[in-house]
């Protein structure tokens, strides 16, 4: 069932990036089974009241990958399938990155990397300190370790026992013009060595994935971290592991020929 | 202004639960009473001020109503875009606070010194610029920040700074205070400035020339009542800051009058467009560019004369 989500968020990923001509089809594709996991399985939330103050809150924080956001809160029931028609339209309401509360099911504008953990930090140490139970989850991006804000918050989350944060790093070793293998590796390790309580796990395992985030936190009084191995593209043979899909909108031959292969 | 910063955090705090302050390591001592009465309130995120407004902008989503505070490049230059992305686009209850306006960190060097930060906030969209003149305003500041629900930011001096107002002062974002009438020109202040336009007022006077001295504490939004009463009631207005002539206070009242078709001279007092030369005391450094109340009381003087003379 998780499958079949996340084929119809991929089938919306592309379809949008074709409508839209836009980059970053390749970055969407890669967190798509994250983000299905998270809003099928794990987030406690309710489409139907998307401001209730103890809802789960989700940040892209790699917010380059919104189509895949939008995707999964169109799947989700947050809005209306139409509302997607806006994506990179004139007077539309869905930007390349996600406005502040643009449609229902945003939780934080994104788009600048680095800037979701901190929030996220915010939002979980507002919890602690209000005595409320939401849980906070932020989706960042392999590349977007590189940004010394990242560690400023990774060095924050264990000191103030913030357990209710988890981030999950999308790892599938590429930022916009290369590997990230030599700056990041262990990646796992950096983040135990801040203080996070960390599993590595496959990031497009939708099952696994759904269980592994149902027992956050991993260890009481600790933030969670996931590295998520991952594919850029994932899904599409020929836009896996190829840059050139971090910029090129998909034509309409690419279209149909990337629709047929998901659709399996 | 740091001891009165914490007085009105005080009061702001047992007004509204959803207050709390942090600071990125700055403030020894000072907040020790704040965080006894207010325990998890407090918080110091350690030296990094990025993710402090990060934090500040999701406990502001999440609820509350935090104050971020640093000495003022450290709180808006280093992590201008946390506070314009995190803070401003998101339109959330943070109040920034600048401690250290201009000088005031005198010795500590052009690192420590803000001359850019009204410049810089104020371009913010959303954001507030509120610029007390003296301990007195900073407390009551604190309490309309805390109240506001909005971006602000607050900037303050440091310690010693001179008290103005001898009895109880009405303190409204967004509402100069006028301090001494005057029909000749206006002498138009923001922050930690005030007391040297009160001291420039009075020299005028014994020169039978009569100064206005408009507070405008809150440098955006203007208030463009108190600014247009200046500029049609006075002859000349001149504009007082601790801060570079670029984007400040003075560029502030320049935009408006050009875009208002308000016509009347305009002379903006403020910090050269340059680092500090040397080292120096806030004292040595103001006079350094011309602010002190000898020269700005005979500038004026001197100024007035010639648009009498046209």
């Amino acid at each position: 069932m998780l499958q079949a989500r996340a084929r119809a968020v991929r089938a919306r990923v592309l379809r949008m990036a074709h409508a839209g001509r836009t980059p970053h089809v390749a970055s969407a594709l890669s967190c798509v089974d994250l983000l299905v996991a998270l809003y099928f399985s794990v987030l406690r939330i309710d489409p139907a009241k998307p401001e209730d103050p103890d809802r789960d809150r989700l940040l892209l924080s790699k917010g380059h990958g919104c189509m895949a956001l939008y995707g999964a809160l169109a799947e989700r029931g947050f809005f209306p399938e139409a509302v997607l028609d806006e994506y990179a339209r004139d007077g539309g309401r869905l930007a390349e990155h996600p406005g502040p509360h643009c449609v229902p099911g945003i939780e934080a504008a994104t788009g600048s990397l680095g800037h979701g953990l901190p929030i996220g930090a915010g939002l979980a140490l507002a919890a602690k300190v209000r005595g409320a139970n939401y849980r906070v989850f932020v989706v960042l991006s392999d590349g977007e370790c590189y940004e010394g804000s990242v560690w400023e918050a990774a060095l924050f989350a264990p000191a103030q026992s913030l357990a209710g944060l988890t981030a999950i790093v999308d790892y599938n070793g590429w930022s916009a013009m290369g590997s990230t293998h030599q700056a990041m590796d262990p990646l796992a390790e950096k983040w135990r060595a801040f203080g996070w309580s960390v599993q590595e796990i496959d990031g497009h395992d939708v099952e696994a994935l759904a269980s592994v985030l149902a027992a956050v936190p991993f260890e009481p009084g600790r933030p969670s971290a996931i590295i998520a191995r991952t594919v850029k593209g994932k899904g599409v043979s020929f836009m896996e592991n190829d840059l050139e899909w971090h910029y090129r909108p998909p034509s309409d031959h690419d279209l149909q020929r990337a629709l047929l292969e998901i659709s399996g | 202004m740091r001891a009165a910063f914490v007085r009105g955090l005080t009061a702001a705090a047992r007004l509204d639960p959803r207050v709390m302050l942090l600071t990125s390591d700055l403030g020894f001592k000072i907040f020790d009473e704040f965080a006894g009465e207010f325990p998890g309130r407090f918080l110091n995120v350690g030296v990094a001020e990025s993710n402090m407004i990060g934090v500040a902008a999701g406990l502001a989503l999440g609820g509350m109503r935090p104050f971020a505070y640093s000495i003022a490049p450290f709180a808006t230059l280093r992590c201008f875009e946390h506070v314009r992305n995190d803070v401003c686009y998101h339109k959330v209850a943070v109040t920034i606070v600048g401690l250290g306006a201009g000088y005031s960190y005198g010795h500590n060097g052009p690192t420590h010194h803000s001359l850019e930060d009204i410049a810089v906030m104020r371009a913010l969209p959303h954001m507030s610029v509120v610029c007390p003149g003296d301990p007195v305003e900073v407390e009551q500041a604190v309490v309309a920040a805390a109240a506001h629900g909005s971006p602000v930011y607050l900037r303050i001096g440091r310690a010693g700074d001179p008290v103005v107002h001898r009895s109880p002062v009405r303190f409204e974002i967004g509402r100069a205070i006028t301090l001494r009438d005057g029909r000749d020109c206006a002498l138009i202040s923001t922050g930690n400035m005030l007391p040297m336009a009160v001291e420039v007022s009075d020299r005028l006077g014994a020169s039978s020339i009569s100064c206005r001295v408009l507070n405008m504490h809150t440098v955006k939004p203007l208030d463009e009542a108190a600014l247009r009463a200046c500029a049609t009631e006075t002859r000349a207005l001149f504009t007082l800051e601790e801060h570079s002539r670029i984007g400040g206070l003075g560029s502030a009242i320049a935009e408006w009058l050009a875009m208002n078709r308000v016509s009347c001279p305009l002379y903006l007092f403020g910090a050269e467009d340059s680092f500090a030369p040397c080292t120096g005391s806030q004292a040595y450094l103001r006079a350094l560019c011309g602010l002190t109340p000898e020269h700005v009381a005979e500038s004026i003087a001197s100024r007035l004369a010639s648009v009498r003379s046209c």
